[in-house]
């Protein structure tokens, strides 16, 4: 009770402590040959303010405090302490409580760490950071205050949703938050920048730290995401293109289209208008995912609650955003004169404009499909719905120049090059080639668009790893990254290609035995944990190559909420992955087994890492 | 003039998606197909599971004469339980029972049947979810009793027991 009291004070007073730091900022623009040092404070004294209220929340999920509306819907004496804590941000209250954390934290670690730059810029920054902040108070205090007191206390809390009781899912809203967040920075300094007219190398040079910072976030938060969906979810694949994916993927694809135009901009000024509307697009992005799944529009694991009130306050002040930006962009932004004719056609630059057009185009197919359903709806109120088939069928076919394009790409010289070691470059794509249509080949699936799948991502894969080799330390940020992404694209096609599945309904004792696999159902047993009760089905699988495994997938049913679910037994090997996943058929002896064979799935949870490894050697290298 | 040109339609563009985005706000977001009871079953025609002809609807629904006409899929789990109610149903010679094999693959579904047991009289498949939507379903499991080529009853969810002394009741 009273953690609920501090907690919704100090964001009341967290919330006037932006007003007055905004005030300050309008009286430090006038006259500014100094940072004023109370800026400094107030913002370390909003953040103090954010922190303690997150903490009291906290403290209020650790002791139980069902005085508290957020920790009685969202939690249980009998819980574990970890999920108790990580239930704090399991839920709409407390996962918007972790963004202002966030939001504050971030403003007040640019204020500290920015030195180089202009006192206005750096005051600007504040001051649309804090329209954001201020926004985020309102949204949190009027519409979804984590602290709302119930009477009479109730004696139990309804618990956390089973499936959210996950490790993987514990870390990741706040790793993704972070990226989301970061992003929000290189949006406030983008239109500070703007104001100024100062989008230019040396600014390119100091935001790229940030625009890194928000990308390994994002690309780690998106991992543990799919990670998660991957063994919890049961369906025992790693992306299903479900809309709230895809909400999390557009920002990824303009996070990184941003980061090759900073690269850029970082050595010649061109690309600024991209620069700009990229930042704005990243943060609108992220925020409109947050509207498209707090709002209820669209129904998924993500949807906290169906409120249009809160709908309504995020879609206001997104367009609020939107159209702020909007009107800074056209009214102060000049593009430099020079800028068009200065491209020459082989040169890294153009490689990269070349690429960044096609993730503008994946990004506007990954947005056509998630948002076109509402347009269909609102319009016709015609329901649709946009699968996997759709997203393959116009992604894959663009892949194979865009992955070409990066291999070649980094090879090229900053604004005029030639290609050299042709033969080299021809030979590697020619054995590219021929390796991929004897895979294919081999398998007799649909040769002719695997092969030119296979061979282009195979050739971006040799030449990266030629030059680990080769080229010393150069370009290792880049390669490393690049090389991820080649091994990522392959793994993913490699597990599309080859996987099997095996569906059928055992009782215990029975076997499974077609010529390939033989499956045999041998025992039953049960567990009693904490919060859940368990039955755990003991399976011997052989293989053709008589390789033998026991696998025991479970099945979980807690007692708060009172919800069923699978967890898949998972044998994961460097090549392949066994997946088994049991169900209840009603009223039966029989549980639906389903056992998937499926190739490289470790590697593309590796490769990913890699990517994102990319980012931080990028971050921790010093500039030549 | 050609300058603002640019700019104003951007704020359109962006001013559509809001009002299009606050109308989605209002309008519920559950699915829910009209039911469409007494009404005129649809005309289609489709492909059958077992031989590789097409058929059209007139073909299996005959005037005065009851069907149960029951969507279902090997993958879909309710289906499993609701099987064994269907097979008795299909031992009443005064109902004919049609199943209608919703997103699924030939092969499961066969094996399916070969498991359980095939209650039904004729299949017909719905490979990409059109004639469904056209009965007015959402999904697996549905079932329809038809009499004179109208809907007279509609079930969403699996069959029970309760519902098969219904089905029973009205079949008398």
């Amino acid at each position: 009770m009273i953690y609920s009291v501090v907690g919704h004070y100090s964001l009341i007073l967290g919330l006037c402590v932006s007003l007055i730091l905004i005030f300050f900022s309008i009286q430090n623009f006038r006259n500014s040959n100094q940072l004023d040092t109370k800026i400094l404070s107030f913002s370390f004294l909003q953040l103090f303010f954010v922190l303690i209220s997150f903490l009291a929340l906290i403290i209020s999920f650790v002791i139980s405090d069902f005085s508290n509306e957020t920790v009685f819907n969202n939690s249980h004496t009998t819980k574990p302490l970890f999920y108790k804590i990580s239930g704090t941000w399991g839920n709409h209250e407390g996962s918007l409580l972790l963004w202002l954390l966030v939001l504050t934290l971030f403003i007040f670690i640019f204020l500290l760490r920015t030195k180089n730059q202009p006192i206005k810029y750096k005051i600007l920054t504040l001051a649309f950071q804090q329209v954001i902040i201020i926004g985020f108070f309102l949204f949190l205090i009027q519409t979804s205050n984590p602290f709302n007191y119930l009477f009479p206390v109730p004696g139990e809390g309804l618990g956390l949703n089973p499936i959210l009781q996950d490790p993987a899912l514990a870390i990741h809203p706040p790793i993704l938050y972070l990226g989301y967040v970061g992003s929000s920075i290189i949006f406030s300094s983008a239109l500070a920048a703007t104001t100024l007219k100062m989008v230019s190398t040396s600014w390119a040079i100091h935001i790229k730290k940030w625009v890194l910072i928000s990308w390994i976030f994002l690309t780690l938060g998106i991992l543990l995401g799919s990670i998660w969906a991957y063994y919890e979810l049961g369906w025992g694949g790693f992306w299903f293109w479900d809309p709230v994916e895809n909400v999390s993927l557009m920002p990824w694809l303009a996070l990184t289209t941003l980061l090759h135009c900073i690269l850029v901009l970082e050595r010649k000024e061109i690309l600024t208008s991209w620069v700009i509307i990229l930042s704005i697009a990243t943060f609108t992005l992220s925020m409109c995912g947050t509207f498209l799944v707090r709002s209820g529009i669209l129904n998924s694991v993500h949807t906290f609650a169906n409120d249009p009130e809160r709908g309504l306050f995020i879609l206001i002040f997104l367009f609020a955003l939107i159209f702020l930006s909007l009107f800074i962009f056209f009214f102060f932004h000049q593009t430099s004169k020079n800028n068009s004719s200065n491209f020459f056609w082989l040169s890294k630059e153009t490689s990269i404009l070349v690429n960044n057009w096609f993730m503008m185009y994946f990004l506007s197919v990954v947005l056509i499909g998630t948002v076109y359903p509402i347009f269909l709806d609102v319009i016709s109120s015609q329901k649709i719905s946009v699968g996997p088939p759709f997203y393959h069928k116009l992604i894959a076919p663009f892949l194979i120049p865009f992955l070409f394009a990066m291999a070649i790409g980094p090879r090229l010289k900053w604004i005029k090059s030639d290609l050299k070691d042709k033969i080299y470059l021809i030979s590697l794509l020619i054995i590219s080639i021929l390796i991929s249509f004897f895979i294919v080949k081999n398998f007799n699936t649909n040769v002719l668009i695997n092969t030119i799948l296979i061979s282009s991502a195979l050739y971006l894969f040799l030449i990266t790893s030629r030059d680990f080799f080769k080229k010393k330390y150069k370009n290792f940020a880049q390669n490393t990254a690049h090389f991820g992404f080649s091994l990522l694209i392959l793994s993913i096609l490699f597990n599309n290609l080859f996987s099997s599945e095996i569906i059928t309904n055992l009782k215990v004792g029975e076997t499974y035995d077609n010529s390939k696999t033989k499956i045999v159902f041998e025992s039953i047993n049960q567990k009693k944990e904490k919060n859940y009760k368990s039955i755990i089905a003991n399976f011997n699988i052989t293989n053709s190559e008589g390789i033998n495994n026991n696998l025991s997938p479970e099945l979980r049913i807690y007692n708060q909420p009172n919800i069923t679910t699978s967890e898949a037994d998972i044998k994961t090997t460097l090549m392949k992955d066994k997946f088994i996943v049991i169900n209840l058929v009603q009223n039966q002896d029989y549980f639906n087994v389903r056992y998937q064979v499926k190739p490289f799935m470790l590697w593309i949870w590796l490769s990913v890492i890699m990517i994102s490894l990319g980012g931080l050697v990028s971050f921790l290298q010093k500039r030549i | 003039m050609k300058k603002k040109l640019i700019p104003y339609s951007i704020i359109l563009i962006f001013l559509v998606i809001f009002v299009v985005f606050y109308k989605s706000l209002k309008d519920t977001n559950i699915y829910t197909p009209e039911v469409k009871i007494n009404n005129d079953i649809p005309i289609f025609s489709a492909k059958l599971l077992f031989f590789n002809d097409e058929i059209s609807s007139t073909e299996i629904f005959e005037l005065d004469k009851f069907y149960l006409l029951n969507i279902w899929a090997s993958w879909c789990v309710p289906c499993r339980d609701e099987h064994s109610i269907l097979m008795s149903l299909s031992k009443n010679n005064k109902l004919t029972v049609i199943g209608m094999n919703y997103k699924d693959n030939k092969k499961n579904a066969k094996i399916f049947l070969n498991e359980l047991g095939n209650p039904y009289k004729k299949i017909i498949i719905d490979k990409n979810d059109t004639n469904s939507i056209e009965w007015g379903a959402f999904g697996v499991t549905e079932t329809f009793i038809i009499y004179n080529n109208k809907i007279i009853k509609k079930y969403i969810g699996p069959l029970n027991q309760e519902l098969l002394m219904e089905i029973e009741k009205i079949l008398k």
